[in-house]
């Protein structure tokens, strides 16, 4: 059940993304810039836990999921060291992510010939 | 002949091929599916080998980033998103295809200005607005919590 709720919920969110893409010719980059700054305010109204409790991987996969961390990462930090947390929260969260994905970069460009494959 | 800005569209929209809106997002619904399936599939692995929620959701996410990764060295990514739009975007491994793929591409431009300032191409944009709205919900709420106690 969470298995299909996942592939459920995943589906819907992408379905929003490709609805955009057609209907007002956004570019990737601002739909991905929509979805993060979506979800953390989707997060901070707290619209979105319920979801990523519901669905799991059907709600932290999409982007509006990294939103959603860098808003509790936030959330967090808040909590634990006052107003500086503001500014260490979104980054901590968002660390992981952001690192494996440069790192994937690196060694992606390094290990293949420089043929165009976008 | 001349022509009103609303005649025109209306003439621009009917030259033009009919949408393919259903299609994009049966697409887009199926692939993006997938891939969020295929998560939760490694995510209840991470659980079930013992790793705490929050390992598990980062792991998760690593992994998927690492597949993108590799697909998008071979070439995969791109010939899947032509045709599942949205569907390869929205999810993280399409934020990981936003940066392998220009890393890649721009190789020849050199490891300094090509590789590493290529590939924030994209991921630039998103993580400056995310990182952003973040700092804006962090000062709300440092200013909001005595409220709720």
């Amino acid at each position: 059940m969470q298995y299909l709720w996942a592939f459920l919920v995943g589906g819907a969110l992408c379905v929003i993304g490709q609805i955009l893409i057609d209907l007002t010719n956004m570019t990737p980059a601002r739909i991905l810039v929509t979805f993060v700054v979506a979800g953390v305010v989707l997060s901070a109204l707290g619209w979105y836990d319920p979801l990523a409790e519901f669905a799991g991987a059907g709600a932290t996969v999409p982007l509006l999921g990294f939103g959603h961390l860098l808003a509790q990462g936030v959330l967090d930090a808040v909590e634990q060291s006052g107003l500086i947390g503001a500014l260490t929260g979104g980054f901590s969260a968002a660390a992981a992510g952001v690192t494996v994905s440069l790192t994937c970069g690196f060694l992606a460009a390094v290990f293949t010939r420089g043929k165009d494959p976008s | 002949m001349k022509l009103t800005k609303t005649q025109y569209e209306e003439m621009t929209q009917k030259a033009s091929p009919p949408s393919h809106l259903f299609k994009d997002c049966l697409w887009a619904f199926f692939v993006g599916g997938a891939i969020c399936l295929l998560g939760e599939v490694l995510r209840q692995c991470y659980l079930a080998m013992g790793f705490t929620l929050t390992d598990a959701g980062t792991l998760t996410s690593s992994s998927l980033v690492a597949l993108s990764a590799i697909a998008t060295a071979f070439g995969w990514y791109h010939k899947l998103a032509a045709k599942a739009g949205a569907g390869t975007l929205v999810p993280i491994t399409g934020f990981a295809n936003a940066v392998v793929s220009p890393a890649i591409e721009f190789k020849t431009e050199g490891l300094v200005t090509g590789v590493g300032a290529k590939m924030f191409i994209i991921a630039g944009p998103v993580i400056v607005y995310g990182m952003l709205a973040s700092v804006v919900w962090g000062v709300l709420w440092y200013l909001l919590r005595p409220l709720f106690g």
